[in-house]
């Protein structure tokens, strides 16, 4: 007997309707009702809000010199003052958070992308192809990262930032993806994964539909945190000149040339200092509460 | 069995090394330009003469990248780096740097784990006490600010307390004052001054990454059924929790330590530069604005030892902490 299209419809609302509320509804109940979470999604909302609404509201650009004001302290003219070079460091200081949240959010996502694809294949097959993808990492893992993409960044220059973001995510992911291998290990023993196995699914269809699934919290929060991983390495390197080149401007180029004045104007420092520890705080609380949110053993 | 499987780990650890310091040589030798060094040079040497000296370095951009590379590890197999730009011994250079940067960099972790530990201990002990929310806010506040701006605000700070008191009391460049006069009472001193702000800038962070992982270490240890019976058996509340949590909560952060020890490489570069001390860390920055190729290999292989033997030793006292590895 065959049930009819409309039926099976019908099954399959009502079925929807009875269930009990999935997993996403549930982690966001939870993580809602915490006020880490709360505060830590209303604080990152704010600065990116202020990073890409910003701009718009205020009077200069971010390549704009103002050469009637050098240095100047915030005033109605100049939000946040001026620099020595008459840049607005309201306006400068939006477009190197801007740079740095698209870097930071770019490369945290890339970075456990390898690590989930690394890791699952790694414990998946075993054999050659782990011990090959497991000495890979430990190389990367060995390699003083700094030093690397310090001594690569004259490849960086002229615009070339979506290759500083790739080789910033290539030294993000080693530790994780050594956590996946290990979840893999035992996941690939499990019973849903062995049956989809005899049936004949190929193993490449298993990871994506079976074993990344499964282990889909982790690497979320995995990515959370990632986030302010790459933001701290990305305005580091660019501090000493190492990420970011000029013209273009991103957090750390500012905070090291604020610090040179930062004693007699320190609105050249403060502001993106501040901006930079906001946005830290804030992705930090998010990741925070959402591995408790997602911990399987919470009850609630 | 046992001396096979660590002869076997010893060799993969020095392959490991061998790789990462060729890949970090080739990359410095393919994108870094230690000719451009004597091109701003007022008169300009002739090319000549700057491809003799540059051939003495083994550094010229002329020859063959996979010739140079030959060249650098006959001499890196014989236990010699090679020379700096300036045609100084890159390993008497390194050497008196490391030091530095071992005294730094010991002070530090000795001071942030010690701090970490205690503080999250106490921490769990009274969980959401005034203690623990206060720590526990630090904590995040502290790893949302990064080194250079940590090294920096702490910079700013020292040069407004010292106006405030009107006495040089902390000082913010380099490790000792050059030509200081006085017995070993006033060195120690002087060493001291210059010593409070790096260490606080190495060890914040530290320390708050610790207090966090051994709070919540310390409270899975604290319900367990052997510290119940710890008091049960007379021991005094205080004697129970040191002796019987403590030790036993200790041990998964000294294998944590393995991981945060590359974070620790980092800060100590950025700290050092940023303190003006003559260490590794500031070699690291100051090698490639020079295009020191050698100096950059030299210290990749300094790191990628660093980090390995870091593992190693963490190791080492995971098995002299727990009985069940060392009867393992």
């Amino acid at each position: 007997m065959t049930l009819s299209r409309e039926e099976l419809a019908r099954v399959s609302a009502g079925a929807g309707r009875l269930a009990v509320p999935s997993r996403g509804r549930l982690v966001a109940g939870r993580f809602l009702r915490s006020g880490q979470g709360r505060s830590g999604a209303a604080l990152l909302a704010l600065v990116f809000l202020l990073a890409f609404a910003g701009p718009l509201a205020g009077r200069w650009s971010h390549t704009d010199k103002d050469f009637l004001a050098f240095l100047q302290p915030p005033s109605a003219l100049h939000w946040f003052g001026t620099l020595q070079t008459g840049a607005d460091v309201y306006a400068v200081t939006l477009r190197g958070l801007q740079r740095s949240l698209v870097v930071g959010l770019l490369a945290a996502v890339l970075s456990t992308v390898l690590a989930a694809l690394v890791g699952a294949f790694a414990g998946y097959f075993l054999g050659w192809t782990e011990r090959t993808l497991m000495w890979v990492t430990d190389l990367l893992l060995v390699l003083p990262a700094f030093l690397i993409l310090a001594v690569m960044s004259p490849l960086f220059s002229s615009g070339q930032w979506p290759l500083f973001v790739a080789m910033l995510a290539l030294f993000l992911w080693m530790v994780t993806s050594k956590i996946v291998r290990g979840m893999t290990i035992s996941l690939r023993e499990r019973e849903f994964v062995q049956a989809a196995r005899f049936m004949g699914v190929p193993p490449v269809t298993i990871i994506f539909r079976h074993i990344l699934p499964n282990l889909s919290s982790l690497l979320v929060v995995d990515a959370t945190l990632n986030v302010s991983a790459a933001i701290l390495t990305e305005t580091s390197l660019s501090y000493f000149g190492f990420g970011i080149q000029p013209p273009d401007v991103s957090l750390g180029t500012l905070i090291a040339d604020g610090t040179r004045t930062a004693t007699y104007a320190p609105w050249t420092f403060w502001f993106a200092a501040g901006l930079l520890i906001v946005t830290v705080l804030a992705v930090n609380l998010i990741g925070d509460s959402l591995r408790d949110a997602l911990d399987p053993e919470r009850p609630g | 069995m046992m001396a096979g499987f660590l002869l076997r780990r010893l060799i993969n650890y020095v392959v490991l090394i061998a790789v990462a310091t060729s890949l970090a040589y080739l990359l410095a030798a393919g994108t870094l330009d230690p000719r451009s060094n004597y091109q701003e040079r007022n008169p300009r040497p002739p090319e000549s003469v700057v491809d003799a000296r540059l051939d003495d370095l083994n550094l010229n951009d002329k020859s063959p990248l996979f010739t140079r590379y030959l060249t650098w590890a006959a001499g890196v197999v014989r236990g010699d780096f090679g020379e700096t730009v300036t045609g100084d011994s890159v390993n008497d250079d390194l050497r008196r740097r490391a030091g530095v940067t071992l005294r730094l960099m010991l002070t530090g972790l000795a001071v942030g784990s010690v701090t970490g530990v205690l503080v999250g201990a106490c921490a769990a002990v009274r969980q959401y006490g005034v203690l623990d929310r206060v720590t526990t806010g630090l904590s995040f506040a502290v790893l949302a600010i990064p080194t250079v701006v940590l090294a920096n605000m702490l910079v700013i700070g020292a040069t407004w307390f010292n106006d405030l008191v009107g006495a040089k009391v902390l000082l913010v460049s380099g490790e000792v004052t050059p030509g200081l006069t006085g017995g070993w009472l006033a060195r120690l001193l002087d060493r001291a001054q210059h010593l409070v702000l790096p260490t606080i800038s190495l060890s914040l962070a530290l320390a708050a990454v610790y207090s966090r992982y051994q709070r919540n270490l310390m409270l899975d240890v604290l319900g367990a059924d052997f510290v119940r019976t710890a008091m049960a058996k007379g021991l005094r509340r205080r004697t129970a929790l040191v002796k019987h949590a403590l030790r036993t909560a200790v041990i998964p952060a000294v294998t944590y330590f393995a991981f945060t020890f590359g974070t620790l490489l980092v800060g100590t570069t950025f700290t050092e530069k940023i303190f003006g001390w003559h260490g590794l860390g500031e070699q690291l920055i100051d090698s490639i604005f020079t295009n020191d190729v050698n100096t950059v290999a030299a210290i990749s292989c300094v790191a990628a030892f660093a980090v390995l033997v870091a593992a190693l030793a963490a190791d080492a006292l995971h098995a002299a902490l727990d009985p069940r590895v060392r009867a393992g």
